[in-house]
């Protein structure tokens, strides 16, 4: 390098230790305070650097180079593992039926773990052993049928070691166990409603067409079956603890997604379909719903709960809720006052 | 000027051509500024107006991404942008990376340039409609860059412009960027089928003498493969595109079933959403490919010639891209393992998408297997080579997580379903897009670019793209779901993750910082580079072999050149040098090889 274009870059560098110091003066976050430091430490080390430079060159020593980048490659390589083993940011502690997927993400992580430690390492390796070197010659050899076939056996096999498992706990992901309790979670912009069958233990049908102010859900008010149903529109839905439930999804609006993360399960909510998932809560305990398909601006807020409890408190809370039937009639009672002095033309 | 009439006799007599199957045209040969720089037929500049094009709307995508960052990671003690801006932003973010940016650069860009100067043609097939394809595609990127001042401004729809919430009222940008995004994605598909039309035919129809399609450098073998996946693969976004922007103006319902939007009904009825999802996918996941499949083909060249040593297993390689090109019609829906769609799906999907891994994972072995017992030279478009091979590795192994349908189910939606494809079609292909600049640069404008910038550059983006990457995985896994401009109140997420989110967001910041040293030393070469001579990698394809650097209209001089071997002969044992041209014929070479 030249003088000149050592000057450039030491006063880009001091410009820099400047910047990283007042970083580091006027930032309120930690992260700010130390990234400064971090940045003027650097252009210090690279100011040092260039000066030992220009009095090596002076004296004519030769420049020596040392082989960073294999080192580097590897370090990469056991860093993901030192990161990896480390990290204290994994899943937290299941609350449903599904460790299976937890095992199936497990056995991912090792058998595709060692291949990219296996490869990293190599490539690393190679870097090292065969870089540039006065003498050191590239072997020419086009193919090697038997090494090719080899490896691509060996990846087969291994892909079918993750798929194999994978695919039976996908067919007990789709089949709900018969003996199953329904629920329906609503989804619209921008929360959640829920529908419990009452003691008939049928839910009834509905239609997107019927949803209006007096019935929010779209329930049809002739379809006997639903005159009980437990409709909870605001507050958390209830589930007993260790009974399968199969969640019927349905959204009036938009894709939402019904999303706890200690269950494991999600699936879309699609207008004009009902949709489902099956779990068995495991633990009792107060659960976050978050809607894991963007639905539109406020989606980040769209967040529900559901509490995982005994039998005997879920049958007391169960029995509190308001039924539909009663809700439809009261709201028709409290109807022509409210609706007639915004839009009289829906009156009738 | 170049004189195609020419029939002079091959020069070395005895070194066996075919004859040429294809007879010479004459070139449009351009008489003003205007029609040599501005409305230019030869496909150099149109692939140099392609690359500035893009890299001038990456810069807006670039801002972008920071704008989200700072808003991720600091989003109480910073509000630059509120939860509208913020998915204005990631919306236009994806859509110019994917489309705008890595499509247009490496098909039209990278495309342009190296096509008919790796397969030894004069020019594109169609020079005109290939002019016209820039064009085009500049206008598409205009009218993207309007949506940002209409009132309302861009779509926040999301990349993906899922219906119903792209066209209704909850979604920022609905009266007039939504409109101006599905306008700009039609204009750009009509663009990109004149360019892709051309790449195919000028492979298949403008190859010199003795380039044989299993001599071809795998950078074109890319390129062609992605161009044919692009050219089937668009119309079903653009016929989704026409049919969106129908139930949006025409009150149609394509994908718009019976809605009640905050308690009022809608005029929509019995469409379906899903459909949508499947020819957006029907797309969507070919598109990975179309800009994976040119970074596989110029990373195999950038490896093979800096590491003084043959691509290991050439003719599997090219298998594997076709492979890897077919099978990618058939995976596209494992992006909607959660969608809704009928579960049994589930099982095919899988089966398929995990199959893809076995001819990928070939070519990561094949690339590792060139740099055994090679001759390595650490410059930097090698550096960033082996950039990518870990990238590509750590990226194509998380999609072994979500291709398989039930590891899918927690994943799906959350920041690892966003780390897996930055890191695997973001940062792994964006490393190939530099190396090939610091590689071809040379060749581009006579100079080399200045190789200390270009390792600070590289050690910065490539261990500080992974640094941001990598730990995004690890929220996912915890339950953090993706496009939550805030994460607010999540019981299950520890103090930490917020400052994990803190520190990723300011080492994007630095990454981002870097790439503008990048800029500065493209310019800064163009005056005061090294000046490159005709072949300064000492590389064997033909484009290195040019009479005149930075190559003439016509590219080849009077002679078009004949090819004798494959593109990967150095280091042949007892050749006269430790490189040999595909157009050194065999009398010179010293040796006769036999591919």
């Amino acid at each position: 390098m030249r003088n000149g274009g050592r000057w450039v870059v030491g006063g880009c560098m001091a410009a820099l230790c400047l910047i990283g110091l007042s970083i580091a003066a006027v930032g309120q976050e930690r992260t700010l305070y130390w990234t400064g430091l971090i940045l003027f430490a650097i252009g210090v080390i690279t100011i040092f650097g260039l000066i030992r430079g220009a009095y090596d060159e002076a004296e004519g020593r030769p420049r020596r180079r040392r082989q960073v980048v294999p080192a580097l490659m590897l370090a990469v390589a056991l860093g993901t593992v030192v990161f990896h083993l480390a990290s204290p940011w994994w899943w937290g502690p299941i609350a449903s039926n599904w460790e299976y997927i937890d095992f199936t993400i497990s056995l991912t992580f090792w058998i595709t773990g060692l291949v990219f430690l296996a490869v990293v390492v190599f490539m690393a390796w190679c870097a090292h052993r065969f870089r540039h070197r006065p003498g050191n010659t590239a072997h020419y050899e086009p193919e090697s049928r038997r090494l090719e076939w080899g490896l691509t056996l060996a990846t087969a096999f291994g892909v079918a070691a993750l798929l194999t498992p994978g695919l039976f706990v996908w067919d007990e992901f789709i089949t709900p166990p018969e003996d199953s309790q329904q629920v329906e979670a609503i989804g619209q912009q921008w929360y959640w409603s829920f529908r419990l069958p009452g003691e008939d233990g049928v839910l009834g049908t509905t239609s997107t067409r019927l949803v209006s102010v007096d019935n929010p859900l779209g329930i049809n008010p002739d379809d006997p079956n639903g005159q009980d149903d437990v409709v909870v529109q605001s507050g958390a839905l209830h589930l007993p603890v260790n009974r399968p439930v199969t969640v019927l999804l349905r959204s009036q609006d938009v894709l939402h997604n019904f999303y706890v993360p200690e269950f494991r399960a999600k699936m879309d909510l699609v207008p004009g379909m009902v949709t489902q998932l099956w779990f068995t809560p495991t633990r009792t305990g107060s659960f976050q719903i978050l809607c894991a398909e963007y639905c539109g601006v406020q989606h980040a807020n769209m967040r529900g709960q559901v509490e995982i409890v005994e039998e005997a408190e879920f049958a007391a809370w169960l029995g509190a809720q308001p039924t539909f039937a009663t809700m439809y009639a009261a709201a028709g009672r409290d109807r022509p006052t409210a609706v007639a002095s915004s839009d009289g033309s829906l009156a009738e | 000027m170049v004189d195609v009439t020419s029939d002079r006799a091959i020069a070395d007599v005895g070194d066996a051509a075919p004859p040429a199957e294809v007879p010479e045209v004459d070139l449009y040969h351009a008489k003003s500024w205007i029609t040599k720089y501005v409305f230019c037929q030869d496909a150099k500049v149109i692939a140099i107006q392609y690359g500035g094009t893009a890299v001038a709307i990456g810069l807006v995508a670039l801002v972008l991404s920071w704008l989200m960052r700072l808003q991720l990671g600091f989003p109480e003690s910073l509000s630059l942008i509120d939860a509208e801006q913020y998915y204005q932003a990631i919306t236009m973010h994806g859509m110019i990376m994917v489309i705008y940016l890595l499509t247009a650069l490496f098909l039209g860009g990278f495309g342009n340039y190296l096509i008919p100067l790796m397969v030894g043609a004069r020019d594109m097939v169609f020079p005109y409609v290939n002019m016209l394809s820039y064009w085009v595609y500049l206008l598409a990127v205009l009218i993207l860059v309007a949506s940002f001042f209409v009132p309302g401004g861009p779509t926040g729809a999301g990349w993906t412009l899922y219906p119903p919430q792209a066209i209704l009222s909850g979604t920022p940008g609905r009266d007039w960027g939504i409109i101006l995004m599905l306008v700009s994605l039609i204009v750009f598909i009509i663009g990109f089928t004149m360019g892709g039309l051309n790449y195919v035919v000028t492979v298949l129809q403008a190859r010199t003498r003795g380039m044989t399609l299993m001599r071809m450098p795998l950078t074109v073998w890319g390129i062609f493969t992605a161009s044919v996946l692009a050219l089937l693969a668009f119309p079903a976004l653009f016929v989704g595109c026409v049919m969106l922007l129908f139930d949006r103006l025409l009150g149609t319902s394509f994908f718009m079933p019976a809605i009640a939007e905050f308690g009022q009904q809608l005029d929509h009825d019995g469409g379906s959403p899903i459909l949508f999802q499947h020819l957006f996918w029907f797309f969507g996941h070919p598109e990975v490919y179309i800009v994976a499949l040119p970074a596989f083909g110029i990373v195999s060249d950038l490896i093979a010639t800096h590491a003084r040593r043959n691509i290991f297993g050439y003719r599997m390689m090219v298998w594997a891209i076709i492979i890897i090109g077919g099978l990618s019609f058939i995976v596209w829906a494992h992006h909607m393992y959660v969608s809704g769609m009928n579960p049994y799906f589930g099982f095919f999907f899988a089966v398929t998408t995990l199959i893809i891994a076995v001819p990928t994972a070939l070519k990561v072995y094949n690339w590792v297997l060139t740099l055994w017992r090679g001759d390595i030279h650490f410059t930097v478009p090698m550096l960033f080579a082996l950039g990518f091979i870990v990238t590509f590795v750590n990226g194509g192994i998380t999609g072994l997580f979500l291709g398989n349908a039930v590891v899918d189910v927690p994943l799906s939606d959350t920041m690892f379903v966003v780390a897996h494809f930055h890191m695997v079609m973001g940062v792994a292909p964006i490393l190939v897009i530099f190396g090939a600049i610091y590689h071809w640069y040379p060749k581009m404008t006579g100079r080399m670019l200045h190789e200390g910038m270009g390792r600070f550059h590289f050690w910065v983006t490539f261990v500080g793209a992974y640094a941001i990457f990598l730990p995004l995985h690890y929220l996912g896994l915890m339950g953090v779901p993706r496009r939550y401009h805030e994460l607010g109140n999540m019981p299950f997420i520890p103090e930490s993750a917020h400052t994990l989110n803190e520190i990723v967001t300011v080492i994007a910041l630095i990454v981002g910082f870097a790439q503008l040293l990048f800029l500065f030393n493209l310019g800064w070469s163009l005056r005061y580079g090294k000046p490159a001579g005709p072949n300064p990698w000492r590389a064997t394809t033909l484009e290195w072999q040019t009479p005149e650097t930075p190559p003439g209209h016509g590219n080849f001089g009077r002679e078009l050149p004949v090819v004798y071997r494959w593109a990967y002969d150095y280091n042949v044992p007892g050749a006269a040098q430790d490189f040999l041209p595909q157009n050194m014929p065999p009398s010179r070479a010293g040796v006769q090889t036999h591919v």
